[in-house]
């Protein structure tokens, strides 16, 4: 299963992670991920027909609560992180032309 | 001898009787770490030692209240730089997150707080926790403080550095494939990862959200046990947090381990494991025979399939969890940008590092449609049947005993450039995370280049009682080996 990462696939990847990769970081990318994944394939190895997929080895539910609003008004704290604030809220770049 | 070389429990032992007080204990870790940060590097962040003396002060008060009287009240501790301390920086070792300060505490933290803990810092890590030496740190490697030219192991290297350099009494780490079992082999000192759900990851900054556990790092098992129970408490904050009523974790410190049954798995000593660490093991094997306990080797199985797997896994979370990095709500925003896309795009490659980067790409490919089912399934699939594998182990054994590591800690700098090969390195971790078992590493013995040997032991969900009973009567049988650096400084 060698050679599925090509050109096209590292594009799409950067896209889903929403990452820019420079020409030279795409071939070390491409390399890595190619060395990695023929290691992963050892997984074919097993039959797994039949079994579930576990992704909790303890059965997790969803945990509901009420919702009852609290007296923490962290605004001031929170916006100090943000790398840019405007008038009490998060200040992006235009999203709608 | 400095107050730093007691163990937490002697620390807290001799406040509590009036020896030391909590300000004079502050005042020796805060002195250890000015004499030895240098060049160890076990901190990311050192708090400012009137803050830290403040707190001594406060804790000190309260322990002449009576409102303070467990058996860390006033000890000093370092916190892995992934939880979320309120007012203090946290940077998961990363760029991007480079002066965000959280505005609350992580709940295991806020534990030890109640117990009357005094923070003295947060300690070096790989970033985000994808590592196993401390080098992928944005900010500079942790050495190791038995030879300066090698690493400390990771990812909690910085804990296990400054707990093995005595630069605080002890320490948090957090484990999602070995990150606290592998460095505290490498430094020579004891830490635990519990079973997944017993410890609160309610502001631990999340990489592998299923795998994840935070745990003690310390001198001792006694140190480890009573870390454990001050730390481990049902949280509604965190869905899978488990309701626990055994977490006396102290009550198991009995030197007896007469008809316990230990598996040792053949598939852990094959190819590939030093020769040096094998006969280091298997004369601790051999000491809790003649203790009483009852030895056998056995097929694990899926042994070499639980390092693919776990990778999937913890890459697939990795890269949903990682995905709230985007220069929005805090960290790291690129300078020069053109529009909001863009400017995620910048943001995120100019604040992640490398191994991150590598991470987060392997991980969204194994969740993208038409890869899903062949690679992120399958290793689903392939965890639930290495699950299956210990269940069977557990029926038979109460202890499973092996190495923590394959080598001791290799030299600064020949890890990072080969991916695929420093993660065969966690073959004796993963799979531990992945069945969401305990697991213990304790220090049983020395290789010819004078650094440390690392035993694990691993017991059955919830049975943590299993291995700490059994890690102190090995201990008991030994003395604790201080590392050469913590006396010369």
């Amino acid at each position: 299963m060698a050679n599925k990462i090509n050109d096209e696939t590292i594009e799409y990847v950067g896209i889903l992670a929403k990452l820019e990769l420079t020409e030279e970081e795409k071939e070390q990318a491409k390399k890595d991920m190619e060395e990695m994944l023929s290691y992963i394939d050892m997984l074919n190895e097993l039959d797994v027909s039949g079994v579930e997929p576990m992704s909790h080895v303890f059965p997790v539910n969803n945990v509901f609560r009420e919702d009852i609003p609290s007296e923490i008004d962290g605004r001031e704290d929170t916006l100090k992180n943000a790398p840019s604030e405007k008038n009490g809220g998060f200040e992006v770049p235009k999203t709608i032309g | 001898m400095s107050l730093m070389s007691l163990t937490a429990v002697e620390l807290g032992r001799k406040i509590k009787a009036k020896e030391v007080s909590v300000q004079e204990a502050a005042q020796a870790a805060m002195d250890a770490i000015m004499a030895k940060e240098e060049s160890v590097n076990s901190f990311v962040t050192v708090l400012d030692e009137q803050e830290v003396l403040n707190r001594a002060g406060q804790v000190q008060k309260m322990i002449e209240e009576g409102t303070l009287n467990g058996p860390l009240a006033g000890v000093p501790v370092a916190v892995k730089d992934n939880m979320c301390t309120k007012g203090i920086p946290t940077t998961c070792s990363s760029k991007i997150l480079s002066g965000f300060i959280p505005t609350y505490t992580s709940e295991a933290v806020k534990n030890l707080e109640s117990a009357g803990a005094v923070i003295v810092g947060k300690t070096n890590m790989d970033e985000f926790a994808m590592g196993s030496t401390t080098e992928t740190s944005a900010y500079g490697v942790t050495k190791n403080p038995w030879n300066l030219e090698h690493v400390p192991g990771g990812s909690s290297g910085g804990s296990c550095a400054a707990v093995a350099a005595e630069e605080c009494s002890y320490a948090l780490g957090s484990d999602t494939g070995g990150s606290i079992r592998q460095p505290c082999s490498f430094c020579g000192v004891t830490g635990i990862k519990p079973t997944y759900g017993t410890v609160s990851r309610y502001g631990l900054i999340a990489y592998g959200s299923s795998l994840d556990q935070i745990g003690p790092v310390a001198k001792d098992v006694t140190d480890c046990a009573a870390i454990l129970e001050a730390i481990s408490s049902y949280d509604k904050k965190d869905s899978t947090s488990m309701k626990r009523e055994d977490l006396d974790f102290t009550s198991a410190l009995k030197d007896d381990v007469k008809g316990m049954k230990i598996g040792i798995p053949k598939d852990y000593f094959g190819k590939g494991l030093d020769k040096q660490v094998e006969n280091a093991v298997s004369a601790a094997a051999k000491v809790l025979e003649d203790k009483g306990a009852f030895i056998e080797e056995f097929d694990l199985g899926l042994v070499e399939y639980a390092i693919p797997a776990y990778y999937v896994i913890a890459c697939a979370e990795a890269s949903s969890n990682l995905a709230r990095f985007d220069g929005v709500k805090y960290g790291y925003r690129t300078k020069d940008y053109e529009g909001l896309h863009n400017m995620y795009k910048k943001s995120r490659s100019e604040g992640f590092g490398t191994e991150v980067k590598r991470r987060i790409m392997l991980g969204s490919f194994v969740l993208s449609s038409g890869y899903y089912d062949a690679y992120y399934l399958r290793a689903l699939r392939t965890k639930a049947l290495i699950k299956k594998e210990f269940d069977k182990a557990f029926s038979k054994y109460d202890v499973i005993l092996g190495p923590a590591s394959p080598s001791t800690a290799p030299k600064l700098g020949s890890s990072l450039s080969d991916p695929v090969k420093m993660y065969l390195g966690d073959i004796y971790t993963v799979s531990v995370n992945l069945a969401g078992l305990p697991g213990i590493c304790l220090p049983c013995g020395m290789d010819d280049k004078g650094l440390p040997i690392g035993l694990q032991l691993i017991g059955d969900c919830f049975k943590e009682k299993n291995i700490i009973r059994m890690a102190y009567a090995y201990e008991c049988t030994k003395t604790y080996q201080h590392s050469p650096l913590s006396d010369r400084l």
